[in-house]
């Protein structure tokens, strides 16, 4: 019902010789000369000091910042000198955001929000769309609270209200950005296996900045961060 | 349908600040209501004021006069040279339009044209040992019926009377009431010449001019030629064209035949005709100005909107959401507010109109009580309506050109 994303074989995002300088009147280094394949279905935290690049590393994966050297590559395609509805239409059908709040839109329902995205690409009918948003949410458990504003939910209901918002367009490729940054233990729990078996069970590519150790242990990989560099990429052997 | 998510997401954020809403759709509500209401009052007096310019005169008169004296031939022998003429006297000679009777004919078989040969002089009528004077003009019944409102105006009597009574007169209420002259009186009129006749009243008109009304009277053109001593003169040709607005180019058109003062009714009333554009040019900036006032509050409540929503501006573009769709949005929002003032504004203006169509007052000069004449014609509801329009979304642009440059990593970043 949720549609599990078609297995897309081979790398799916990858960062060539990756450097994002900050134009200010000094000008700030935020990554250099990142080197980065992240393979279908894996499932991959970046972690580091705060001020390390990870969260600067993350957006230029996502598409949301451009590179001032080198070029991103979506399921083998450069994204170098598109424009930014190009851009802009690749992150509404390839990728998910989840960020470290939430970031819903108030005056609008739980099954609002998780529509909007859909919406915006228009392929399905109100009917469809509806169905699919209630789908989501009961995968995410939430199904109860789908006519409830998200001001009347807690911060664990709220981030997976996010979650689902982000799965609308069955994305092959989650982004998320200190997920439970918010979140205290138990939530956190739930939202890192939430992570797990989109990895796991319906094979999507899932990279996370994250902070927590614990998040970091629960991947496949993990990349490790220090001053805009990669200084280690270890693989858990499940 | 991407309008439908765009209108949902303005009309939820319009709905969010619901006070400020109101106030900017009522700014644009009151300047949609008082153009229509001002506009329509304009456009009403002007267009009745027009209409009875056109329809109780002549479209055009031509005198028996020259615009210019005759040039002397020293004049035209030495057109450059400085030459004064002392003690010149102007040229007398017999006033009156020559051949009028064949000018009238030939005017008359043009298709759509009336035509009528008039002599207008001055007049005492006496009665029960009053006097009042008169202008008086001779005319043909049938002709003035067609080229003026006289026949339609007519209280008493009828105006083609004249042509079956022996020397009958049609008069004006106010003089009716002042001399005590009644329908089927006889009335000495004396004329300039010196010359007497007894006449019998045919008709009293009433236009509600008091110039008019008290000043006026009308008798048969053969009856002015005797009173008047004037046989088989008339000084004037009064001519009704199809078309009100080319009789300006036919009058210039006759004049230059013809050599007599032909005037045009727009010559006659050019000052008047002049003040109306003067007043239109003054009422549109007036609505202006409150369109202006308006769309800094539209202008204002999107900006604050923008500035208040930078976040989620910022989440719907990493959704994917593109930047022209985000100053479609918000675009969007100006419309809203445009097209609710606009609806507001036309039942402000229906009120209005409902409220000024039962004023009345008195114009002096005009014997009735008279009410506005509203125009209610389309043309000021769609006029409102695109000022409101062009206005809301005009404001509306920079707040949502703004939007549209948020940089989402940059609002991400700040939030955490």
């Amino acid at each position: 019902m949720t549609g599990a994303a078609r297995p897309e074989e081979g790398v799916l995002v990858e960062a060539r010789h990756v450097t994002r300088i900050l134009d200010l009147a000094v000008p700030v280094r935020l990554v250099h000369d990142i080197e980065l394949k992240v393979e279908s279905g894996e499932f991959v935290t970046i972690t580091g000091p705060s001020g390390s690049g990870k969260s600067s590393l993350l957006y230029l994966l996502g598409l949301l910042d451009v590179p001032s050297e080198g070029e991103v590559l979506i399921g083998g395609k450069t994204t170098a000198g598109l424009s930014s509805n190009e851009l802009a239409a690749l992150r509404l059908s390839r990728l998910g955001f989840v960020f470290q709040f939430h970031f819903l839109l108030p005056e609008f329902s739980v099954l609002h929000n998780v529509m909007l995205p859909m919406q915006r690409l228009g392929r399905l009918s109100e009917r469809e769309l509806t169905e699919r948003g209630m789908a989501l949410l009961d995968r995410l458990g939430i199904a109860d609270q789908a006519e409830k504003m998200p001001d009347q939910l807690s911060g664990g209901q709220r981030q997976r209200v996010a979650i689902a918002r982000s799965l609308g367009n069955d994305p092959h490729i989650i982004l998320a950005d200190e997920p439970t940054g918010n979140l205290d233990t138990k939530n956190s729990e739930v939202v890192r296996d939430i992570f797990r078996r989109l990895a796991e069970e319906e094979g999507r590519t899932i990279i996370a900045v994250t902070h927590e150790p614990a998040f970091a242990e629960a991947a496949m990989r993990n990349v490790h961060l220090v001053d805009g560099e990669i200084v280690s990429d270890t693989r858990h052997p499940d | 349908m991407f309008w439908r998510v765009a209108f949902s997401i303005a009309a939820s954020q319009l709905t969010h600040r619901r006070r400020q809403t109101v106030v900017s759709v009522l700014g644009v509500a009151l300047g949609v209501g008082f153009f229509i209401g001002v506009s329509s009052i304009m456009s009403g007096s002007e267009k009745d004021f027009v209409d009875r310019l056109v329809n109780s005169a002549p479209h055009i008169t031509v005198k028996d006069e020259f615009r210019d004296p005759a040039k002397q031939p020293v004049f035209i022998r030495f057109p450059k040279a400085a030459v004064k003429l002392e003690n010149v006297k102007p040229r007398e000679y017999l006033r009156g339009i020559k051949n009028y009777g064949e000018k009238v004919d030939e005017l008359s078989q043009r298709p759509g044209y009336v035509a009528e040969a008039a002599l207008t002089g001055q007049a005492i009528v006496r009665y029960a040992n009053k006097d009042m004077s008169a202008s008086l003009i001779g005319i043909d019944p049938e002709k003035e019926k067609l080229l003026t409102r006289v026949a339609e105006d007519m209280r008493e009597g009828r105006l083609e009377r004249l042509r079956t009574a022996s020397d009958g007169i049609v008069i004006g209420s106010g003089m009716s009431t002042r001399l005590s002259l009644k329908l089927g009186d006889l009335a000495s009129v004396v004329s300039p010449a010196g010359q007497v006749k007894r006449m019998k009243v045919v008709g009293i008109f009433h236009t509600g001019n008091l110039m008019l009304d008290y000043g006026q009277i009308y008798m048969l053109l053969k009856d002015a030629q005797v009173l008047l001593d004037k046989p088989f003169i008339a000084n004037q040709l009064r001519i009704k064209v199809p078309d009100p607005n080319a009789a300006e180019g036919i009058a210039a058109a006759l004049e230059a035949r013809w050599g007599y003062r032909s005037e045009s009714w727009q010559e006659v009333n050019r000052d008047i005709l002049g003040l109306f554009i003067i007043r239109n040019a003054i009422m549109y900036s007036i609505v202006s100005a409150i369109m202006i006032v308006a769309s800094f509050g539209i202008f204002n409540i999107i900006s604050t909107v923008v500035l208040e929503k930078r976040r989620d501006i910022a989440i719907l573009m990493s959704m994917g959401f593109r930047e022209a769709d985000i100053q479609y949005i918000f675009l969007m929002q100006g419309f809203i507010v445009g097209v609710l003032g606009m609806l507001m504004g036309w039942a402000i203006g229906w009120g209005i109109l409902a409220i000024l169509g039962q004023v009345e007052f008195t114009v002096p000069g005009m014997a009735d009580r008279q009410g506005f004449v509203l125009d209610k014609s389309f043309q000021q509801w769609a006029i409102g309506g695109v000022f409101s329009l062009v206005a809301a979304i005009g404001a509306a642009w920079i707040p949502a050109r703004k939007a549209s440059q948020v940089h989402p990593v940059d609002i991400i970043r700040g939030a955490v």
